[in-house]
C-alpha cells in the first residue's frame, strides 16, 4: 500500500502506516526525493507513530530519507517514535545518526520552522 | 489465536503478516512492556532474510510454548535457500552481504531469549528462537551448528 504524502505549505508530511512493507518504504524514499523538487519543499516530516516495528530496514530507510532529502536542499524530521520502538532500537544498537527527531507532528513542524528561520536569518 | 500458525514467506507482505501474527500471539499470552514489539521485530528480521537471501523459499511457524509453568513463544524459520557458509560471520553485528545495517540475525538474537541457527550450504537454513513471558530476558543462549 502506497504511503500517503501530503503537501502542507513548504513541508511534505508522510504518514507511514502500521503494516508498511520494505517496498512501501523504498517507494516513499523515491517519492519524497522527487516531490521535494516538484514542490520546492523546504522540509519533510516522516510520521512513524503507527508503524508496528522499527527494524533494521526501517531504520536504514529513515536515515536514507534524511540524507537524500538533505542533498536535495531540504530538512527532514522523524516524528512519533513510540516508547516500544525506541526501546527496540536501543536494544538493537540502531541509531538514526544525526537525523532530527521530534515527539509528534506538532513538535516536528516547530522544529522545521526553527531550523528554516535560522537558515534564512544567517 | 490457535496454538500454531504457519506462514509461507516469499514476498514483502508475508514479512508483515508474520510479524503481525507474532505480535498478536505475544499480546494474547500476556507478554508485557516492549516484549511484543521485540518478538515482532525479531520475526521481521528473520523473515526478511528469507525473502532477500533465500529467494523467498521458506516459511515461519509461530507457536505457543508451555513449559514448567512458563508461557512463551517459539518461532521456527526454515528455508531452502543457498544456506550460510560462515554462520559466525553472519551472526556478527555490522556484517552484511547486501546493503543493510548488518543487524538482521544478530539483532533477532538480541531481542529474543533463545536463538539457535543451523545451516547447510546448498540445502538451507533453520532458525529456532524463543521468548518467554515475564522476566527471563537476561538469559541469552546461542547454539551454532555448522553443516
Amino acid at each position: 500500500m502506497k504511503i500517503p504524502v501530503l503537501k502542507q505549505g513548504e513541508y511534505l508530511i508522510a504518514s507511514i502506516q502500521e503494516a508498511a512493507t520494505d517496498a512501501d518504504l523504498q517507494l516513499l524514499l523515491n517519492e519524497l526525493v522527487r516531490r521535494v523538487g516538484e514542490h520546492r519543499s523546504k522540509g519533510v516530516i516522516v510520521d512513524v507513530t503507527v508503524l508496528d516495528v522499527m527494524d533494521s530496514f526501517a531504520a536504514r530507510l529513515l536515515r536514507d530519507i534524511a540524507n537524500t532529502v538533505r542533498l536535495r536542499g531540504a530538512e527532514t524530521v522523524i516524528v512519533g517514535i513510540q516508547p516500544d520502538a525506541a526501546f527496540t532500537m536501543v536494544r538493537l544498537g540502531m541509531t538514526l545518526d544525526d537525523v532530527a527527531t521530534a515527539l509528534d507532528l506538532e513538535e516536528g513542524v516547530a522544529y522545521l520552522d526553527r531550523t528554516l528561520k535560522r537558515k534564512r536569518g544567517s | 489465536m490457535s496454538g500454531e500458525s504457519r506462514i509461507p514467506i516469499s514476498r514483502d507482505p508475508d514479512v508483515v503478516l508474520a510479524r503481525q501474527q507474532g505480535r498478536a500471539l505475544a499480546l494474547s499470552l500476556g507478554f508485557s512492556e516492549s516484549d511484543p514489539m521485540f518478538v515482532a521485530t525479531a520475526i521481521s528480521e528473520i523473515a526478511r532474510n528469507i525473502v532477500v537471501h533465500a529467494g523467498g523459499r521458506g516459511e515461519i511457524v509461530i507457536r505457543r510454548l508451555d513449559q514448567n509453568g512458563r508461557v512463551g513463544i517459539e518461532v521456527e524459520a526454515t528455508d531452502t535457500g543457498p544456506g550460510i557458509a560462515n554462520i559466525e560471520q553472519a551472526m556478527q553485528e555490522g556484517f552484511s552481504t547486501v546493503k543493510s545495517l548488518g543487524l538482521g540475525l544478530p539483532g533477532a538474537r538480541r531481542l529474543m531469549d533463545e536463538f539457535e541457527i543451523t545451516s547447510r550450504v546448498g540445502e538451507g537454513t533453520r532458525i529456532v528462537m524463543r521468548k518467554w513471558a515475564r522476566s527471563s530476558a537476561s538469559r541469552n543462549r546461542t547454539h551454532i551448528t555448522l553443516g
